[in-house]
């Protein structure tokens, strides 16, 4: 093995095969935490400048700082943990990575390869562990792999779906010495995902468009991961045809929210506009979105009148939940491009008064005005307080990124805060994790110096990963961490509340820290507004501040999440608002048992 | 209706002969609650670079294809083929199926095993150890004749299959 490698490439050892690996395949930060098996990494780090180094408080934070800075970016995400509770600690991390398909790459520190199997300190069956959490993983057992796995895993993570791929590492292998090979150009042996859609699937999409009286284009996170050029396309696509756009939690911002086609976000919380359009359309192009429980309420119900076209890059996405009709198998900027020449090149004239018919119609729905609420005295509305919010930072013009934890929260961000583009909304929707919020905007701050960054949170979900706190001061990152403190696990409370007879079994949030003295004992700037008044001048004071900053907003405590299709209901039998929970007491136990 | 109606599918999948690649296919079997009636897998090319892994399985074709589906998107994966949609093919299974006892029971035996096309592998006084392959059905058949003649023990391998004609996977 080792007469077939120049003598002068064996200099270096496997941590330092790694690193100049992870250099050439352009890692310019990694997230990560030291401990015994990784020391040889640690050790070539700190002596070298390529890759700078991000120490966090707690594994799990380290891979959603890498999405973060992944989803921010489009650019793969690096994490370098030790072995057994630093691999455990980084799994949620990774199945939340794998859930929302942002790609990543996770090294794990492993007992030596003679120990592997002898139940040795910190050591885990790591590769056993994360295989149901990663798109995929290795296990290097040879120098000689080490150097190619490396290569392999950053083209595995990016390549199709994307996804988080773990690399575990023996140390013996760290320490020996190993060949370095540069990145294959060849193409990989097995896996060759599709990225160029079918012609005839898009010529027969196209006609179904054409055909359209009653059209939705329904988009999501795959048109995000595809890069920004394929949110220009599907702007494109929409403007051509007229039709009514509406984004899933994880494709919001793929499509304007200033543009007057745009729906809003469908889903459980989505728009009554948005779900009822969903709901009553004659045909559907979902375009790199899933038909997630979330999005389609009961099955037997979802959208009874529509021809489905399906876009997706994953070819087991299609067919799964939802029977489509025309599937179509492709990169979404590529299947989007496709479809905008196709329908330039088919003269079949478009039915634009059944079209108008239909706006009229969703304008009806428009009307509703389904996220009205009233601000009145004194305390704090949570949709008031991310309306401001947004008002505020579009005023000051600044280049903005939004995180959220896990909760009504995040549904309020989804509903109250616009995204003019791509890219700038980063949030757990696959899995849904708290703690999520303020380590992916510590990712997203590591990448975007000089933009704001919010993590808008929940009191609950924030102390979940509060010790990142730490992080923030370490590396002067001014993230703003956005409470709105209701005392309650707010969406746990919810559902209490509107399907099991009001009892707030443990969603109480008690015995909390105060967050203004313990962003101050985090070296940051602790901000609290109690009352309506004070709330637009704490938000201009939190932005307006050179550093980290915990703004506790003291909301209404017991505001909930509107509108809502409650658990096995159909799109046409949403809730609009407090006005109308009559209709919730009829869920049935089968509607109960889905989360 | 048809979205009820269940089938049997055996699958044929290539994948690269590397540690773990088993595990990542029974744990998608196991992590989607689909269905394996046998599975069996061994190195199939000269450098044993590649396996070949059988899988019997039964569910919707809506199930079925998101078996497929899901299989194929597995980086070590290089082809899934469903041999039944593809055209005619061969599925073959070996058993060794003991049976103990002396007397009239094992002459029985014996014979039935002639009739069946069984080799008897192994021979004492007071067992013989019979070596059968064939479809699932017929091992089944063979097995449940010598239930009642000291049937002691079986091992079966599961089913293997190949497309007929030229066609190859």
């Amino acid at each position: 093995m080792t007469n077939a490698t120049p003598a002068e490439t064996l200099t270096l050892n496997g941590a330092e095969v790694v690193l100049r690996a992870l250099k050439e395949q352009g890692v310019e930060v990694i997230f990560g935490y030291p401990g015994g098996a990784v020391l040889p990494i640690y050790d070539a780090l700190f002596q070298q400048n390529a890759i700078r180094h991000i120490l966090v408080r707690h594994e799990q934070a380290a891979v959603h700082a890498a999405e973060g800075y992944a989803r921010s970016t489009g650019k793969v995400g690096c994490v370098l943990v030790t072995s057994g509770p630093g691999a455990t600690n980084a799994v949620t991390g990774l199945l939340d990575a794998l859930m929302d398909s942002i790609p990543l790459v996770c090294l794990t520190g492993q007992v030596p390869t003679h120990l592997i199997g002898n139940d040795a300190f910190q050591e885990a069956d790591t590769t056993g562990i994360t295989r149901p959490a990663t798109k995929h993983n290795y296990l290097v057992k040879k120098s000689a792999d080490l150097a190619r796995t490396v290569h392999e895993a950053f083209y595995v993570a990016r390549s199709g779906r994307p996804g988080p791929v773990v690399i575990d590492l023996p140390k013996d292998i760290l320490i020996a010495k190993a060949p370095y090979v540069e990145a294959a150009t060849a193409e990989h042996r097995s896996y060759r995902p599709v990225t160029q859609p079918d012609a005839g699937a898009i010529r027969r999409a196209v006609a179904l468009l054409k055909g359209a009286k009653r059209p939705v284009i329904y988009a999501g996170g795959g048109v995000i991961n595809a890069g920004p050029e394929a949110s220009h396309l599907l702007t494109e696509l929409a403007h051509l045809t007229g039709f009514p756009v509406t984004n899933t939690l994880m494709g919001l911002g793929a499509f304007s929210s200033d543009d007057k086609q745009f729906l809003g976000m469908l889903g459980m919380h989505g728009t009554y506009e948005a779900n009822l359009v969903m709901h009553g359309c004659d045909v559907m192009l979902n375009i790199g979105a899933r038909f997630d429980d979330r999005v389609t309420g009961k099955l037997s119900h979802f959208s009874p009148h529509s021809k489905k076209i399906h876009a997706d890059i994953d070819p087991s996405s299609i067919n799964k939940n939802v029977k489509v009709d025309v599937p179509i198998v492709g990169d979404a900027g590529a299947i989007l491009a496709a479809m905008i020449a196709a329908w330039r090149a088919d003269e079949t004239p478009q039915d634009k008064p059944a079209l108008a018919a239909w706006w009229r119609i969703i304008e009806d729905w428009r009307g509703k005005d389904c996220l009205r609420y009233r601000q009145e005295g004194r305390i704090i509305k949570p949709q008031h307080a991310v309306k401001r919010l947004y008002e505020i930072t579009r005023e000051l013009g600044r280049e903005t990124f939004i995180t959220t934890e896990v909760g009504q929260h995040q549904m309020w961000a989804a509903q109250y805060f616009g995204f003019q583009k791509p890219n700038r909304w980063m949030t757990s929707g696959g899995l849904g994790t708290m703690g999520y919020g303020l380590p992916a905007a510590m990712g997203v701050q590591i990448a975007h110096a000089d933009a704001l960054v919010i993590d808008i949170a929940g009191e609950a979900s924030i102390l979940m990963n509060i010790q990142e706190m730490g992080t923030l001061a370490q590396y002067r990152l001014p993230v703003k961490v956005f409470i709105l403190n209701n005392e309650y696990m707010g969406m746990v409370r919810q559902w209490q509340e509107l399907l099991h007879g009001g009892r707030y079994s443990e969603s109480y949030s008690a015995a909390l820290p105060d967050f203004v003295k313990l962003a101050e004992s985090f070296h940051a700037k602790g901000l609290r507004a109690t009352d309506a008044s004070d709330l637009d001048g704490v938000i201009r004071e939190m932005i307006a501040h050179d550093g980290p900053v915990i703004a506790d907003i003291c909301v209404a405590k017991d505001e909930n999440c509107f509108p809502m299709i409650p658990s096995g209901a159909a799109h046409n039998e949403m809730i609009l608002g407090p006005d109308q929970e009559g209709g919730v007491a009829g869920v049935t136990d089968e509607g109960k048992v889905l989360v | 209706m048809s979205e009820t109606l269940q089938r049997t599918a055996t699958i044929a999948v290539l994948v690269e002969n590397e540690a773990g690649v088993l595990a990542r296919v029974i744990g998608l079997f196991s992590g989607r609650g689909y269905n394996i009636e046998s599975l069996t897998v061994a190195p199939v090319d000269e450098l044993r670079r590649l396996s070949r892994i059988t899988i019997v399985t039964t569910g919707t074709e809506m199930i079925i294809d998101q078996i497929k589906a899901q299989l194929d998107r597995l980086v070590p994966v290089h082809k899934v083929s469903d041999l039944a949609l593809e055209g005619p093919h061969l599925v073959r299974e070996l058993a060794l199926i003991k049976v103990v006892g002396r007397g009239e029971g094992r002459m029985e035996a014996l014979r039935l095993a002639d009739a069946f096309r069984a080799r008897v592998v192994d021979a004492t006084p007071e067992s013989a150890v019979f070596e059968m392959t064939g479809s699932a059905e017929k091992i089944d058949a063979f097995c449940a004749l010598m239930r009642p003649l000291g049937l002691a023990e079986i091992s079966r391998t599961g089913a293997v299959a190949i497309a007929r004609g030229a066609r190859s996977l």
